[in-house]
């Protein structure tokens, strides 16, 4: 199959997969209890019933939950994702405000740990049952398992209030382009990219570790091949391939827990603007960055496999 | 007579959770220039762990534990990492079991016969292919320009093992290792890649030590051979002496084990048992559980391997050793066996060392 119709397939499949999202969340987002028309009454005992109405008719919070899904679902088609209803605020301006703080940290995260793991797991298998290659296990037992905001009040309180390397809060939002914003992504990155790298360092090593037994590496060994050759040329290709499965799914995992990172440093991005709006119950708001979140894990996946047939010949795009 | 390979008291020992395994204990043998050296035992025997120490690449748990591998008159053992990586590849070539395996499936074959060319021919890129489609086009691969860029995948298996046998001879080397080229692929396209490696051999002037669990395929290519058993050599002999005379009796054992002509893949061994514990193996001769001529003395004594006709050690320059107490200290009953040449498995012999003589001479 040529590449093009791949990317045509794979890109029309995306639409059952926004829709079945899209319904979900709408309908699990209306089994929870309240909206922001009853929050705000719960407030202010004073409105009226009768008020309480005409709010909730004016934000379209009245009528079955089916009808609500519909009347945004057709402005979805063309492109608007509707208001905040508290504020009136368009939703994609709160999207256009935020995605790049959380493409900047989830991006910083990655490379953080793709270039710890990818490293650590090689040294580790090559050394694979020495001290290095415990040690690199330990560790990346330790990133998976310990839970990343926990980590990252660890991280505040010891290099902000013990340390003072880094401010506990940035004192002033700054544009993202500042060459600043790098000392206040340090943290919240390394948080985000922690249980990636260690996830990443185990798969590489164990790829690695048997990619070492297969009989290709003897044999690259038996032509004289330098080590550094049939490690870094002939191996490295080869393990990296569950890799690239993994880091689709951790791409996943990273967009989660923005989430987290996102609320406990305080960071403007779509993590900590999703929670907040679960909180008042804006549910275009939230509609809106889930879709995002979506699409890129798709966005994701597809990557990884136009990856895997970058990687190894043996994969059609079929 | 020059010696391009010699091989003095080998020893190899693998460290197991179970225990330790010797998997060849005390192996000599030479090969020389130009000449095709067959080695052949019963998996286990450590034929393969004994040809992969010749390129030093035993892994832990593995470890050589004494011995010489002299090439060219130089211990490979004694040498660094990187004087021996030097001389694999470029001395010594090697072609594995399972070609296929043996070649990285991400990267396409010509590459990697020219990889091989350029570091240790210091080639160009462009000559390093040339000389790759030259010799994928010598091995008999048709349109080796296009197919120089094909994957290992899009290689048949019989197509695989010339690729291999092109890379192995790619930077002219003294000697080609090959580790049972051919036990993977089916019995039509052995037979075409062991003429192609036989043949090859003569033009490049090349030795070869073919290790093989085939007395069949060691009589068709074979000059010399050695008949391991328990990590042992047994016997060594030409190999028409080999198949008429044989010395030790496990050896007459695997002739009886050879195929007919015409038989499908009956290549089971006759001979009653199966080789010893490694980890554990028995006292004296280690063959005595299986020999249907063992007497009270072996199992206490291990038969040296020594010259049939004198009883005397061998050495590395005899043509003609055996290992079996007969020849030293003499058993009371003698063996008693003898080797039928006009039926079955004779003929079979006879033939493939006729055909061979016969392809040897019509250049
Ligand atoms: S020494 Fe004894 S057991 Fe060993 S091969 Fe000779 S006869 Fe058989």
């Amino acid at each position: 199959m040529s590449l093009r119709r791949f990317v045509v397939r794979r890109a029309l499949s995306v639409v059952p997969v926004l829709f079945g999202v899209s319904v979900i969340t709408f309908g699990l987002f209306h089994l929870t209890p309240g909206d922001p028309v009853s929050q705000l009454v719960a407030l202010n005992p004073d409105v009226s019933a009768a008020e309480e109405a005409r709010l909730r008719e004016r934000w379209g919070l009245s009528g079955p939950v089916w009808r609500q899904y519909l009347a945004w679902l057709s402005n979805v088609l063309v492109g608007d994702f509707s208001r905040e209803l508290r504020t009136g605020r368009a939703v994609s301006g709160i999207l256009w405000r935020r995605l790049p703080e959380t493409i900047v940290l989830g991006a910083f995260g990655w490379v953080f740990a793709i270039a710890i793991a990818i490293p650590a797991g090689i040294y580790a298998a090559v050394n694979k049952g020495r001290f290095g290659d415990v040690a690199a296990r330990v560790l990346a037992l330790s990133g998976v398992s310990i839970p990343n905001f926990w980590l990252g009040l660890l991280l505040i309180l010891v290099f902000s209030l013990y340390l003072g390397l880094f401010p506990v809060l940035p004192p002033s939002r700054l544009p993202l382009y500042h060459p600043e914003t790098l000392r206040y992504l340090l943290l919240p990155g390394v948080t985000i990219g922690t249980a990636a790298a260690a996830s990443v360092t185990r798969v590489m090593r164990t790829s690695m570790a048997e990619e070492l037994n297969e009989e290709y590496v003897t044999a690259a060994r038996a032509r004289g091949l330098p080590e550094r050759t049939v490690v870094f040329k002939h191996v490295l290709r080869n393990s990296l391939v569950s890799v690239v499965t993994l880091a689709a799914t951790l791409t996943a995992g990273i967009v989660a827990g923005s989430v987290v990172v996102e609320s406990v440093f305080n960071w403007p991005g779509l993590g900590s603007e999703f929670v907040r709006a679960i909180n008042r119950r804006e549910v275009n708001v939230v509609m809106a960055i889930t879709l995002v979140t979506a699409v890129a894990v798709v966005l994701a996946n597809f990557l990884a496999d136009v990856l895997y047939a970058v990687l190894d010949p043996r994969i059609r795009y079929d | 007579m020059t010696a391009v390979l010699e091989v003095e008291d080998l020893t190899v020992r693998f460290y197991a959770e179970e225990g330790v395994v010797t998997a060849v204990d005390g192996l000599s043998y030479r090969i020389e220039a130009g000449e095709t050296f067959g080695v052949v035992g019963e998996s286990g025997a450590g034929k393969s762990v004994a040809a992969l120490s010749v390129l030093g690449l035993i892994d832990s748990p593995g470890r050589i534990e004494g011995g010489e591998v002299r090439f060219e008159g130089e211990d490979l053992l004694s040498m660094d990492e990187s004087a021996l990586r030097s001389v694999r590849g470029d001395g010594i070539g090697t072609v594995f079991q399972d070609a296929r395996a043996a070649l990285n499936p991400v990267y396409t074959v010509g590459e990697q016969i020219a990889e091989t060319i350029e570091h240790h021919l210091e080639y160009a890129p462009s000559t390093a292919r040339d000389r790759a489609i030259r010799l994928l086009d010598r091995v008999g691969i048709a349109d080796a320009e296009t197919r120089y860029s094909d994957y290992p995948h899009e290689f048949s298996g019989g197509m695989c093992q010339r690729a291999a046998i092109a890379m192995a001879l790619s930077c002219d080397p003294e000697l080609i290792v090959a580790d049972e080229p051919t036990t993977a692929l089916d019995v039509t396209v052995e037979a075409r890649i062991l003429d192609l490696l036989a043949e090859l051999a003569d033009e490049f002037d090349v030795a070869v030590q073919l290790v093989t669990h085939d007395l069949g395929v060691i009589a068709g290519t074979c000059d010399r051979a050695m008949v391991m058993y328990a990590g042992e050599a047994v016997e060594t002999a030409p190999v028409e002496e080999l198949y008429y005379d044989p010395k030790h009796p496990y050896t007459a054992g695997l002739m009886s084990a050879i195929p007919r002509v015409g038989d499908d893949d009956d290549r089971l061994p006759t001979i009653p048992g199966t080789m010893p514990d490694p980890i554990d193996p028995p006292p004296g001769c280690r063959f005595h559980p299986r020999c249907p001529f063992a007497e009270e003395a072996c199992t206490r004594t291990d038969p040296a391997l020594v010259d049939p006709e004198t009883g005397e050690a061998a050495t590395l320059d005899d043509d003609r050793a055996a290992a079996c107490l007969e020849y030293t200290e003499g058993l009371s009953g003698g063996l008693d066996y003898s080797v039928e040449v006009a039926g079955g498995t004779g003929e079979h012999v006879e033939k493939a060392i006729d055909e061979r003589e016969e392809g040897g001479s019509d250049e």
